[in-house]
């Protein structure tokens, strides 16, 4: 740990990383550019993510870090023990004694509080990256609050399958202004972006943008009248602890391509099978568990 | 006046910089939410929390504007000494630091551009007085209704007019330190 | 019943353990030494240390062989490396004319004063495997070594320039951005763009170049120069108040002479394109050279051709080896909650579609 300076990147990158935080917080999704370091870590693993909790972090924080809502995957087990080696701050994996979670794709089941702050690592920030590919054009389209492209595409879209076929990484609007990318979190997670009560923070290392929603935000998935929004997972329970409402990885269980569905937020599912509930296939809980 | 200008900053940088920052980006992420910023010992007159915002934000890269009484010999020497800062006027300034008078007219002031918004000052203001009280704030960071003693109510209503372009607001008063993003919507209270 | 497969953790620890017992290979065979690398594999160490943006032969040795020989792992542990140093300033630009050349050649004089100088270069080797390298007997005999020639050696574009037969770079005031400091923004100074291209990936660079000679914004490049040697790297001290000379460093420097612009107020000049490289790293700053010219376009007031090496933004945002070797295989992460988000919209389009046709029929 002495090796390298508290939570690994050196003052003055965390200077300036903490005020491209503060322009990202006064400026609900725009994309703030920053000089984003390499990391010991690949572009595309998180660097972001890693870069704003880098500086974020205190020695007082409770780290939880996931990665498709899962603690004990890998890239998750990477990036918690290089803030525990770099930091030295406590980890956890209960959503509700974290401080700070760093996330890779999901929001986690339990509503956040405001004592609570979420980092998101992003791989592509820019939301209109598919429909324009040049960062000049895409710039000028947000300035100049031009998002008919946008809408021009969600709009083939159901002119081809009568619905719009994004799934995940669905955009939003920030305060009826910029038009963000929530980072690939499926769209069923979508409405807990907006009105949430803790501090949301998004790294993008290669693409060297930071963005935020202060808390308590309006964020609304863009959509259309005819066409509204619809927050979906899979029409079925949680065959470990049976939860109806909430996000399913569908899981392949035989060779003859039998399958069940279980919780991609592992803490959840773990909490409530210690609060007794049990699905199909679950086993009761143990405290080995956890 | 050598000793003081090489005192007064973190004992432990990484360390009182980081909680500093996470104070001052609930202040900027909750207008409204009164915080306590501990570590820094600027000279007089920049207050506790003004030198904590100093200490940890400012650096060679970031031109400050000294405005009044703070544009004095000690406290040109303690910023160049602790953070590299260069001093400029207050076009210029990515910080500008003082007391609301002494920072009049906002209209000096990089306001950002419509491709580059976050290219804008922040203003870093010494108060006598800081409550969550007086003026009504409403807007991202709020939840329905918040309340701070600002001195005054036209020049944030036009500052939150020119979004996404504008100003940032850092209110110190002691150790004591509240934000103000452009964001929010200030009413008389 | 089923079971939810856990131990992430002591996955990563057992695939990190393999990982160097697979390094290490038969120890039945010594293993190599650092110095070893540094001394024999130099190219590669050269290559590590370009696109690593770190001129030091001993780490980028270290790290060829922490990677196991992969140049871009190495290049990846270099660059992580270089970002944690302090910083203590910039140094004089520096000055290849009075370059130390152990090779200096030129494709467009038959001679030039400092002549031309080989050098050790593959260019006339016959490409045939040498199997007494195999029987790791002694070496071959030491080269004889030519006097070195005093003095410096003038850049052949100067010749060109001195009739204006070329066009001219005059020097740049103030300081030029830093690319590892401050985010890449477009349209980009030269001064970003030459940044981007030094530590660009030399396999990006050298597919690009090879396209602008096969006609993708042809410009009709001459190597007016090539040299590879030792210069002076300098600094000025201003508490000292003089400058003093930090240490050398190899650099291959290539100037192309490519075709001539002109216009009815304007006589016809040669234009060039640049590269500027660590090490002997010849294929690298030809290829640089090349696509800087093509990127100059606007500049010279040439059309647009539309070409991938006369885009800024493509060229740009994709040579670095190592923002893409990351993207790239960040695509093995696990991405089954996006995934699942697919399938279930997929079934659903199906399943509609499905409903439509019966209702049809």
């Amino acid at each position: 740990m002495s090796e390298y300076n508290f939570a690994y990147l050196d003052e003055e990158t965390k200077r300036m990383i903490r005020r491209a935080i503060l322009k990202a917080l006064a400026i609900p999704g725009y994309q703030v550019p920053f000089a984003s370091r390499e990391m010991p870590m690949p572009y595309g693993w998180g660097t972001g993510g890693v870069q704003v909790t880098a500086a974020c972090l205190i020695p007082e924080d409770r780290l939880k870090v996931i990665d498709q809502g899962a603690d004990d995957t890998t890239n998750a087990v990477s990036i918690r023990q290089f803030f525990e080696k770099t930091a030295g701050v406590a980890v956890t994996e209960e959503t509700a004694r974290a401080s700070l979670i760093q996330t890779r794709h999901r929001i986690p089941e339990m509503p956040l509080t405001e004592d609570q702050i979420l980092v998101y690592q992003v791989p592509i920030p820019e939301p209109l990256r598919f429909l324009e590919p040049r960062e000049t054009e895409t710039r000028k389209m947000h300035a100049l609050e031009e998002y008919g492209l946008m809408h021009v595409k969600l709009y083939e879209d159901i002119s081809r399958h009568g619905t719009i076929s994004t799934a995940y990484a669905y955009p939003v609007r920030v305060e009826g202004r910029y038009v963000m990318d929530p980072s690939p979190i499926p769209k069923f997670d979508n409405p807990k972006l907006s009105d949430c009560p803790a501090i949301q923070l998004f790294g993008a290392g290669r693409e060297q943008r930071i963005y935020a929603l202060p808390p308590y935000s309006r964020v609304v998935s863009l959509d259309f009248e005819d066409h509204p929004f619809e927050a979906s997972k899979a029409d079925a329970d949680c065959a470990l602890c049976g939860a109806g409402d909430s996000y399913l990885d569908e899981v392949i269980v035989d060779d003859a391509g039998g399958r069940i569905f279980v919780c991609s937020d592992t803490d959840h599912c773990r909490a409530r099978r210690a609060a007794g509930h049990l699905g199909a296939e679950g086993a009761p809980y143990e405290e080995a568990d956890a | 006046m050598e000793v003081q200008l090489l005192s007064g900053g973190f004992a432990d940088a990484p360390v009182e910089g980081a909680r500093v920052f996470r104070a001052v980006m609930q202040a900027m992420a909750r207008p409204g939410r009164i915080e306590r910023l501990e570590g820094a010992r600027p000279p007089a007159p920049m207050s506790v929390a003004a030198g904590g915002v100093a200490l940890t934000l400012c650096g060679p890269d970031t031109p400050v504007h000294l405005a009044g009484a703070l544009d004095c010999a000690e406290l040109r020497g303690w910023l160049a000494f602790h953070t590299g800062a260069p001093v400029v006027g207050r076009e210029a300034a990515v910080f500008a630091f003082g007391t609301w008078e002494a920072l009049l007219p906002l209209s000096g002031y990089a306001i950002g551009t419509p491709d580059y918004p976050d290219r804008s000052a922040t203003l870093v203001v010494e108060m006598d007085r800081l409550e969550a009280a007086g003026m009504r704030l409403t807007g991202p960071g709020i939840a329905g209704m918040s309340a701070l003693s600002l001195p005054e109510v036209t020049a944030f209503r036009a500052n939150a007019a020119r979004f996404p372009l504008g100003l940032d607001f850092l209110f110190c008063c002691g150790d004591r330190l509240a934000g103000l993003p452009r964001t929010t919507r200030v009413e008389a209270g | 019943m089923y079971v939810a497969v856990k131990g992430g953790e002591r996955a990563i620890d057992n695939a990190h353990a393999w990982l160097a017992e697979e390094r290490r290979g038969d120890r039945d065979v010594p293993e190599l030494s650092v110095a070893q690398i540094r001394e024999q594999m130099t190219l590669a160490v050269n290559r590590v240390m370009a696109e690593g943006s770190l001129y030091d032969p001993d780490l980028s040795a270290l790290a060829i062989k922490q990677a196991r020989g992969d140049l871009i792992e190495a290049v990846f542990l270099i660059r992580a490396y270089r970002t944690t140093l302090p910083r203590f300033g910039a140094t004089q630009p520096v000055d290849t004319g009075t370059m130390r050349c152990e090779r200096r050649i030129s494709a467009t004089f038959k001679d030039a004063p400092g002549g031309q100088v080989l050098g050790p270069t593959f260019d006339y080797t016959h490409r045939l495997l040498d199997f007494a390298l195999a029987a790791e007997g002694e070496g071959p005999a030491p080269a004889s070594e030519a006097p070195a020639r005093a003095g410096d050696v003038p850049h052949v574009a100067g010749f060109l320039g001195r009739e204006g037969l070329i066009q001219p770079e005059p020097p740049v005031d103030g300081v030029p951005p830093d690319l590892t400091r401050q985010s890449m923004e477009l349209p980009a100074s030269r001064a970003l763009r030459l940044q981007a291209l030094a530590r660009g990936d030399e396999g990006f660079l050298l597919g690009l170049a090879y396209s602008t000679q096969r006609g993708y914004a042809r410009n009709h490049a001459f190597v007016g120069e090539l040299r590879i040697g030792a210069v002076a790297v300098e600094m000025e001290i201003p508490e000292l108040g003089f400058t003093i000379e930090l240490g050398e460093v190899v650099l291959t420097e290539c100037e192309t002479v490519n075709q001539f612009t002109g216009s009815k107020t304007e006589p016809p000049q040669f234009t060039r394109g640049y590269g500027l490289v660590f090490g002997q790293t010849e294929r690298k700053a030809i290829a640089m050279a090349l696509v800087d010219r093509a990127l100059r376009w606007k500049d010279l007031g040439e059309e647009d051709r539309g070409a991938p090496a006369q885009d800024e933004e493509f060229v740009l945002m994709h040579c670095d080896n190592i923002q893409a070797t990351g993207f790239l295989e960040h695509i093995k992460l696990p991405h089954y909650v996006d995934f699942q988000s697919e399938l279930e919209l997929i079934r659903k389009l199906r399943r509609e579609a499905g409903e439509g046709r019966e209702a049809a029929e």
